[in-house]
């Protein structure tokens, strides 16, 4: 059956235009019951015969109550296809929420085409609005589900909407709201779940009931939408996203691009009810008011403070992405000049959910009721979330998941609710299961149709891998693997033999990963979706299933396995004078670890053939290196720690600095000559769909801190280029041995992270990696761990022709956006790293107060950042006692980063070395932080 | 965008390899030797033919074979905004010449030597697919001529989104910019006399693409046969046969 939709569209010159659509409208869709007689195909039935009732929801039930209905007390639901495409339009989150319960075989969600179906099918009437169509569309398609089945089951409608439940009711469809239906389950622990609805007078009474003194309006209203846009093209007001300071939840800036300036917001009453992240439109203040806020900053309601935490890699995890000292909002004499504003409207939130803890509160009487409370997020950003629980006891002392749901202007917190809890405060499972959910990290054991993907074990090479007339049989080189101790997944091996004609050949050969991951398998779509290995302190979440990553690819000594190789050849100067590419079978001759590697290259008795190798490698390794200097390449530092765990307790015992070693560099060396090699070939090959990585050139603004805090030491930093910024940290040599790495530390934190992209994204002179100053760079060397590298085998297989290229790569939105989820992935697992990291330094340092050295490396108003280098934390240290407003007694001196006592008796510089005491204090029961104080 | 939602169903209902609607009336313009309108949904197009005619142009005149000459045009009505739109822009005097590659094809113009065939084809209402509706068209409209021909040349469009093939795009899905094979066959001959496509495909796909195309061909040809026989039959009718 045909029938043509004809609707009016505004084209974006502002013309209305008529557009007609053709609507098939189908008898083949089916309902989905299993039990039903009259519709033939069940392959995508789900609705058993056992169920009493069939739930059909309204888009506004799905739209609210996602976390309701993924818990599997709610089961039969229909999902009708206009139901799905409303929620689509309004939130893509929650659809894809919805889409996992539909395609989850546990699940009984069955999605019925109403917008197809002969019988449900809806044409809009004459003044109908399009709301008031798809609300009579459920329910024509609600009356169809309950004719069809008959009545022997209920059908119900559910839906919050009173006017749509007082039609269906008048038109014989039962139909009830989702309160009252979960009311009817029976299991009060689900009513948690619900969210309350906003404006629901009710539940603001009680509120005002709790606390008298709230009762007014407490933020200022958010102007209407269409106010805003017309004020974004008159310029009045400026949109951009939101970012709260992750020191200082009370300062939030705005990135505008109307203004080409940063926009500050002070105080929870200017940024008026946005969360990080949120798109806003933000109004600028007078001119004269941009910096009179700033007292008010740190005196702020509730009294929060900052937290030692590890210190950033990079800019990207510091507090601030970029520009001026002031971000600090202990400053006394700000910057001025920098435009302040106030948020008028939110054009898109960013509310998802947070893990945290409920706030301390005392059990009131008659427990087991209802019971507002206040929650906690770790995420500092995030303000206060008030929910509502049945369940208060259990909850206390427990980390739980809590979404957003709503904000009035009369509450000073938003109101959320509770999702689920996952373990007690302070357990070390528990945390790091948070550490998990907070880096949106899937730690899932693999599905079963994952591991169907992998070839039997015990697996080895066979002969049909060997005469495969691609793979080329290098099993007599003396290969060997150089990896930190106790590694298992070892996906890169080196070799290296002298040639007659004096020259070597030098072999880089990495775990050949593609020939068990095929794309479009079940396997290669999980590796895609979790992106890269996430190494915790205590535990590895890999991105391939175990058998892959420490048997089957993993390049074990005496054992015979598949590699993908790059040989070149090179003069004894590290002259490359050829380079190939070819699939392979090695067998390593010894896995050493760094540790061994260096005491073979270092005991001069030793003369056996993998020591000769090493030595020559390193040799070879150590020109590269200083050719690669020369280029301008950055030796940036980094802190990273390394714990020695306990095997039983898994508590850390011992902390310590990562410390790297020539045979560390030596193989860093030859694997990033094999990253640059691979990146020129498959460049050369597809320069539309090779997948690279970047490293952005920092812009001024953002080596902004580091050359004020080089200045206020008397050292010149030249940062024109990265040679020259190479040359300059080289020659920054004080008269303390820390000092240069301290500079590099500082140095490192201003720069972004590289990225993935595909090369067809952008033009060649954005191809630059920085940091290495390598025209072209790519991954290449770690397939086990992680996906680009994957990626990047295909496309390498694909130019020297042993594969043709998977269909994907001619796609380049969908590159993109693997590109996009790398990058993404690739950040939280650091994130978690860290994450995990901080966790056992608290875990640490409970019951070990420590003194140690510190370094001066921020200046406040109170007080100063320290970092630690032994332990790589940084954190406050207060000059003040809180709550004094110190404003007196310290002075700051910007241009010199000092902070002197205002009788002058004590004052300390940037990167001063001071004495500090650690301690893990509990302020509040339960939570515990680090504290650091000045000896 | 989402072409083929994960139930299966295209954007206006259709399953991937389903065709849109297919109506064909002959003998639309009674001035012509032979004429045909011919529908794929809501794309419409009207096809005229004179001949085969003595030669206009002198000059052009071929001694061994007929001159076959084709003019594609869109009324300016025929998309939703009204336009209007140069004669001989790039686009008609390609598709044109497309057509008449196509027509020729299968018309046996050495019968006919020294004459000329002419076939006018417009788009009435665009929605994706004019080239292969116009195509259609012609069939139907030189057969209605009685002009001799070796098979009935049909054609049918076929394009690859969200990783499927799709028989038959309509505008929306045409416009998403992703591959579009166009293809022309003669049925009964199972030859190929127009395939195109201006988008790179790897080559497993194309042939699943291409043949998806071939198989709506194939339909479409079913089509115009009952529709030609029907026309016959009423012809027969009409004479009291």
């Amino acid at each position: 059956m045909l029938h043509s939709k004809t609707f009016n569209k505004k084209t974006r010159g502002g013309r209305i235009q008529k557009l007609v659509r053709e609507v098939y409208l189908r008898d083949d869709i089916y309902c989905g019951a299993l039990f039903c007689k009259s519709c033939e195909d069940k392959s995508k039935a789900r609705l058993t015969a056992t169920a009493s009732t069939i739930l059909i929801l309204d888009t506004n039930v799905v739209l609210n109550q996602i976390d309701l209905l993924e818990n599997p007390a709610v089961e039969d639901v229909v999902l009708l296809s206009v139901v799905l495409q409303e929620v689509k339009n309004k939130n893509s989150a929650v659809y894809g929420r919805i889409r996992n319960l539909i395609d989850s075989p546990a699940r009984r969600f069955v999605v019925f085409s109403n917008e197809f179906h002969r019988d449900t099918y809806v044409q809009i009437m004459a003044g109908e609005s399009p709301n008031d169509r798809n609300d009579r569309a459920i329910r024509v398609a609600a009356r169809w589900y309950q004719s069809h089945l008959g009545e022997a089951v209920k059908v119900l409608l559910i839906t919050n909407d009173r006017e749509n439940k007082r039609k269906a009711t008048e038109e014989g469809v039962s139909a009830e709201t989702i309160e009252s239906y979960v009311k009817s389950l029976g299991q009060p622990a689900l009513l948690d779940l619900l969210v309350q609805p906003a404006s629901e007078d009710v539940i603001m009474e009680e509120v005002e009931d709790m606390r008298p003194s709230k009762r007014k309006v407490v933020y200022p209203e958010h102007k209407p939408m269409s106010e805003i846009t017309s004020g974004l093209t008159k310029g009045i007001y400026h949109q951009g996203k939101l970012r709260v300071n992750r020191y200082n939840p009370f300062e939030a800036y705005v990135g505008s691009e109307s203004i080409g300036d940063e926009i500050v917001i002070y105080g929870r009453g200017n940024m008026n009810r946005a969360f990080d992240g949120d798109v806003v439109a933000v109004e600028l203040l007078p001119q004269d008011q941009w910096h009179e806020e700033k007292s008010l900053s740190i005196v702020d309601e509730e009294d929060e403070e900052e937290d030692v935490h590890l210190v950033p890699g990079s800019s990207d995890d510091a507090p601030r992405t970029s520009i001026p000292v002031s971000s600090s909002t202990f400053d006394t004499n700000p910057v001025s000049s920098r435009p302040s504003g106030l948020v008028v409207g939110i054009i898109k939130r960013n509310w998802h959910s947070y893990c945290g803890s409920l706030e301390p509160m005392p059990m009131p009487a008659g427990s087991g009721g209802l019971v507002y409370a206040l929650f906690v997020s770790k995420d500092r950003r995030i303000p206060k979330i008030r929910i509502q629980t049945r369940q208060l006891d259990n909850l206390l002392d427990k980390r739980i998941i809590v979404a957003v749901d709503s904000w009035d202007r009369q509450s000073r917190h938003p109101s959320g609710h509770y999702i689920r809890s996952i373990g007690q405060i302070g357990d070390r499972d528990t945390e790091t299961e948070l550490v998990l959910i907070e880096n949106d990290i899937d730690a899932r054991p693999f599905s079963a149709q994952v591991l169907a993907c992998l070839p039997p074990l015990p697996w080895s090479v066979s002969s049909k891998d060997l005469n495969e007339s691609n793979r080329v049989d290098l099993r007599h080189l003396c290969v060997f693997s150089v990896d930190p101790p106790g590694c298992k997944d070892i996906d890169d091996a080196l070799h290296c033999t002298m040639l007659p004609t004096g020259n070597f050949e030098v072999g880089v050969h990495i775990a050949d990963v593609t020939n068990f991951v095929h794309p479009g398998t079940p396997l290669d779509d999980e590796a895609t979706q979790r992106g890269t290995s996430v190494y915790l302190v205590e535990r590895r979440i890999d991105m391939l299933p175990k058998p892959l990553t420490e048997d089957i690819c993993s390049l074990r000594a005496d054992v015979e396995r598949l590699a993908f190789s790059v040989i070149w050849e090179m003069t004894p100067e590290a002259e490359i004078i050829s380079t190939k590419y070819t699939k392979s079978v090695i067998k390593s001759r010894a896995a050493l670890s760094y540790v061994e590697a260096q005491a073979r290259m270092d005991d001069s008795r030793l003369v056996d053939p993998v020591t000769k190798d090493l030595r020559n490698m390193n040799a070879l390794a150590k020109i590269m290196r200083q050719r690669r200097i020369h280029r301008g390449a950055l030796t940036l530092a980094s802190a990273e720690v390394k714990f020695q765990i306990d095997t039983e307790t898994h508590d850390p015992l011992d902390i310590g600095m990562y410390q790297i070693r020539e045979a560390n560099q030596m193989v860093e060396e030859f694997m990033l000559a094999a990253n640059v090699s691979v990146a020129e070939k498959i460049l050369k090959e597809f320069p539309e769909c090779s997948l690279l990585r970047r490293h952005p050139t920092p812009t001024k603004e953002m080596l902004g801190p580091l050359l004020r805090t080089a200045a206020a030491v008397g050292l010149n930093l030249d940062v024109t280029s990265s040679k020259a910024l190479a040359d300059s940290l080289d020659r920054a040599v004080g008269d303390d041995p820390y000092f240069n790495k301290l500079i590099r530390i500082m140095a490192t934190r201003c720069m972004t992270q590289a990225v993935y992209f595909c090369s067809g994204e952008l033009s060649p002179p954005e191809f630059l990696h920085y940091g290495l100053a390598a025209p072209l760079y790519t991954h290449f060397t770690s397939p086990i761990r992680r996906y680009s590298d994957v990626i990047v085998h295909r496309l390498l297989a694909a130019s020297i022709g042993i594969y043709k290229l998977p269909t994907i790569f001619r796609d380049r939105p969908q590159l993109t956006s693997i590109a996009d989820n790398l990058n993404y992935r690739h950040r939280n697992a650091q994130m978690a790293s860290r994450g995990s990291v901080e966790l056992h330094t608290l875990i640490y340092f409970r019951n070990r107060p420590t003194d140690t050295e510190a370094r001066i490396v921020k200046m406040r108003s109170n007080g100063f950042i320290v970092f630690v280098p032994k332990f790589g934390i940084e954190g406050p240290v207060y000059l003040t006692m809180r709550g004094d407003k110190g404003g007196g007694e310290w002075f700051v001196d910007e241009q010199q980063q000092k902070i002197r006592k205002m009788d002058g008796s004590v004052s300390y510089s940037i990167l001063q070395a001071v004495k500090i005491h650690l301690e893990v204090l509990e302020p509040k029961p339960n939570r515990p932080k680090l504290q650091l104080t000045l000896l | 965008m989402e072409f083929v939602n994960p139930e299966g169903l295209r954007l206006d209902g259709r399953r991937p390899m389903e065709m849109r609607q297919l109506r064909a009336q002959i003998g639309a313009v009674a001035k012509a030797d032979g004429s045909a309108v011919f529908e794929m949904g809501n794309t419409k197009v009207i096809a005229a033919v004179y001949g085969p005619r003595e030669v206009q142009n002198r000059s052009q005149q071929i001694n061994d074979q007929a001159l076959v000459r084709c003019e594609y045009s869109m009324a300016n009505f025929s998309t939703g905004d009204r336009r209007r739109k140069p004669k001989g822009d790039r686009r008609s005097t390609e598709i044109s010449l497309v057509i008449r590659q196509a027509m020729e094809e299968c018309i046996l113009t050495n019968l006919m030597p020294r004459s000329q065939i002419d076939i006018y084809v417009q788009v009435l209402q665009a929605d994706g697919g004019t080239r292969s509706a116009c195509i259609n068209a012609a069939t139907l409209a030189l057969a209605d001529a009685g002009i001799p021909m070796r098979d009935l040349v049909t054609s049918c469009s076929a394009g690859f989104l969200n990783s499927t093939p799709l028989l038959d795009l309509n505008y929306v899905e045409d416009s998403a910019g992703g591959p579009d094979v166009t293809v022309g066959i003669l049925p009964k001959l199972d030859k190929v006399t127009l395939l195109q496509m201006d988008a790179k495909l790897p080559i497993d796909t194309f042939e699943n693409v291409m043949q998806l195309a071939v198989e709506g061909c194939k339909a479409i040809a079913n089509y115009i046969r009952e529709v030609l026989l029907e026309n016959t039959k009423q012809l027969e009718y009409r004479r009291g046969l």
